[in-house]
């Protein structure tokens, strides 16, 4: 069964969280004392109806104030597939936590209010989306009924969407527009025929049939390690085997193969699944690698193929989404962490702000603060074996820890 | 849509656990799974084995008994670590009582569960642990669902909800504070059902008690309580016999049992999918209040 992960992000008002609830609702994943739970939760808060965002809002705080402040991930699944979504804020404030939530996303779900039209939040997610390359984009045109599910209100909102599109910097593999009313669960998991016009799937059709052809598969092959098995048993006294998790493209058995940094090259000898002995090794698979020859590899070394090389770059030109209080400092050196491995690194230059509503650079603005997004250069103190973040996502983005408080302070996107 | 069974496990999720605890090792110096003996901690230490194979995993096991434990579960334990060659570590919260660290609750409602925190940050200190791997998953309850897959403590256990470290793609940030320690959740993302496929799938062991067996049970606040010495029970509350099994396992005095004839597997899955109370509806220090998790957490439960 295959996983499909879905990053959502929306305010309070935009229909987000009954969306969801209708979702879990119309797939019986809510049992029946946490709906009960649910309605008392709504009656004690003096509502008339039951608030479904009560249900993913976990914090105290975010009760409270009636705000999602963190990523909550929500699970349920059809017999087909498993789904887990990771639901954010869709405030400027939270920018960081969207990002957060749409990092693991194939598939990101922008709610658009048929009302409202696309507002600033719309570019903003939208923004995310493609700086993240989210293969999928879903948009739903939410509170159809409130616009008499008026088909020229929808086929606007469409045209104007597709301005958007034409004029960003990535292609989605798909992009979809649905009609929905999540309060009348119209076109969320069925239709109830209120939208006559509209013949094209409901909100969780669609998700069903999203195809798992993942691009990873496709892209250079790329297995860092995270350690060495050596057993040293009676049994194993030889063994010598490299753990990991494929990151991107594809391994088998035979395969010649070259270890970065040090260009050392040998053949895969047996890719192995605890006691099962595998052909291939596919994207995201963990598996042990042992090779024909004895090289000498650790943590933080790469296994590729000869002939399709990442760079090692010493000096990265990156976007940054600052997630610290304390905003990035030009000179600081900072911990960069790009898949398992860790190096120095410090910042070179600053080069640009973008505003994310817009998607232009910010006049004048000489810092990256919290949530800001921006270009800068990093010179690292040894290189790190990467792609761009266009040719290969899995293995193209790293993390910055601060070195004192050892904090992750922001993510990067290489460029 | 109807609630057809999927009995398929998704692979993608054991191969993010295993690279979850690959990280683990790799980044901490001393690594330490918290066993309990239920399901999910039996799902970790089979993704233990698989990570590190053919090697031995390189972390012992460390179980908080608190005296009110099933003898099923201790059995099971038992036998796991000795059919498995693992190294095992009890630390038992009656010895925090007798040390005068914690104090015994009284009344009906009485359980050495919140007690069993303090036991645990003494052992954490005592081993020197810096991760701690634990079972816990998102889908249980709506405070974890919040929470990181590394997840930083202070010294005295505590988490911090709104001071959490971003966590992106796979990328794992093992680096703490002196002081600090690392709670690590490789199983996050699997629901209660996933676990049992797994189980299923791998054909593993798991306690007797999951499965529907007679025993001594009374029945309180619309719950069936089992029977037991370490239960407070008033003079109207009168044990029966009735067939019942156990969809978690915590301890005797705060874990609740369900009506059930499922005796295998297939059953305990069909029953699952069928069931309208969720998984932690049978947990009754979860009943305390609608923060009550969170608060543990706080505190620096696990």
């Amino acid at each position: 069964m295959e996983v499909l992960r879905i990053a959502t992000s929306g305010s309070v008002d935009d229909g987000k969280s009954t969306l969801i609830g209708r979702l879990l609702y119309d797939t019986h994943s809510i049992p029946q004392d946490k709906m009960e739970a649910l309605h008392a939760a709504s009656k004690r808060k003096g509502l008339d109806f039951t608030d479904l965002s009560l249900l993913t809002d976990g914090l105290v705080a975010e009760r409270e104030q009636g705000i999602t402040i963190d990523v909550a991930h929500i699970y349920f699944s059809t017999p087909t597939r498993k789904y887990i979504i990771a639901d954010t804020p869709g405030h400027i404030e939270y920018t960081r936590n969207m990002v957060t939530g749409a990092s693991n996303a194939q598939a990101s779900l922008i709610l658009i209010d048929a009302r409202k039209g696309i507002v600033e939040q719309t570019y903003r997610h939208f923004f995310i989306a493609s700086l993240l390359r989210i293969p999928y984009l879903v948009i739903c045109v939410n509170k159809m009924d409130l616009v008499d599910y008026s088909q020229a209100r929808f086929n606007q909102i469409v045209e104007e969407f597709q301005q958007l599109l034409a004029n960003a910097s990535y292609q989605a593999t798909e992009v979809v527009f649905i009609p929905v009313s999540s309060l009348y669960g119209e076109n969320v998991a069925t239709t109830n025929g209120a939208i006559t016009w509209y013949q094209g799937p409901t909100l969780l059709e669609y998700l069903e049939q999203i195809s798992f052809d993942h691009a990873d598969s496709k892209h250079p092959a790329r297995f860092p390690i995270q350690s060495v098995i050596r057993p040293r048993t009676t049994e194993y006294h030889d063994f010598r085997g490299f753990a990991g998790k494929v990151a991107s493209g594809h391994f088998s058995v035979g395969d010649e193969v070259i270890s970065l940094p040090s260009g050392q090259k040998s053949k895969i000898k047996t890719i192995e699944q605890f006691e099962k002995q595998l052909q291939t090794a596919q994207a995201r698979e963990s598996v042990v690698i042992t090779l024909e020859d004895e090289i000498d590899s650790s943590r933080g070394n790469m296994l590729v193929k000869p002939e399709d090389q990442p760079q090692q770059l010493k000096e990265i030109k990156a976007q940054i989404c600052w997630m610290d209080q304390q905003p990035l400092t030009v000179g600081k050196t900072y911990l960069v962490q790009h898949g398992v491995n860790r190096v120095k690194a410090k910042v070179q230059q600053l080069h640009y702000v973008t505003d994310v509503t817009s998607h232009q650079p910010v006049e004048g603005k000489a810092s990256l603060g919290l949530n800001d997004i921006g270009s800068i250069t990093l010179k690292t103190a040894s290189p790190i074996l990467a792609d761009t973040y266009a040719s290969n996502p899995a293995n193209g983005a790293f993390i910055l820890i601060d070195e004192f408080n050892n904090t992750t302070v922001g993510v990067g996107f290489i460029e | 849509m109807t609630n057809q069974i999927n009995w398929e496990f998704p692979q993608a999720l054991e191969d993010e656990g295993i690279y979850i605890l690959r990280e683990t090792a790799a980044q901490f110096e001393k690594p330490v799974l918290l066993f309990s003996g239920g399901k999910d901690s039996i799902t970790l230490v089979r993704l233990a084995q698989k990570a590190f194979y053919p090697g031995k995993i390189p972390f012992p096991l460390l179980h908080v008994d608190t005296g009110h434990n099933f003898p099923e579960t201790i059995q099971f334990r038992d036998w796991l670590v000795e059919s498995l060659g693992l190294d095992l570590i009890v630390r038992s919260v009656q010895d925090s009582i007798n040390q005068g660290k914690v104090q015994e609750e009284t009344g009906k409602y009485a359980s050495r569960n919140a007690l069993q925190t303090v036991t645990l940050l003494d052992a954490i200190e005592e081993g020197k642990f810096d991760a701690c791997i634990g079972g816990a998953r998102r889908d249980e309850e709506k405070a974890r669902a919040k929470e990181r897959i590394f997840s930083v403590r202070d010294e005295f256990g505590q988490w911090n909800a709104k001071m959490q470290r971003p966590e992106l793609f796979d990328i794992l940030n093992g680096k703490i504070n002196i002081g600090e320690n690392v709670r690590v959740f490789p199983i996050s993302n699997w629901t209660e059902l996933d676990v049992w496929n797994y189980i299923r799938r791998e054909n593993l062991q798991i306690p007797s008690i999951y499965f529907a067996h007679e025993r001594e049970i009374i029945e309180r606040d619309g719950l069936y309580w089992p029977y037991s010495s370490y239960l407070n029970t008033s003079a109207d509350e009168v044990p029966f016999r009735q067939t019942v099994r156990f969809r978690t396992v915590g301890d005797m005095t705060c874990t609740a049992a369900v009506l059930s004839e499922a005796d295998k597997l297939e059953d305990i899955i069909a029953e699952i999918m069928e069931a309208k109370i969720s998984e932690r509806g049978a947990r009754i220090d979860d009943k305390r209040s609608e923060a009550a998790m969170e608060k543990r957490k706080q505190a620096g439960y696990f």
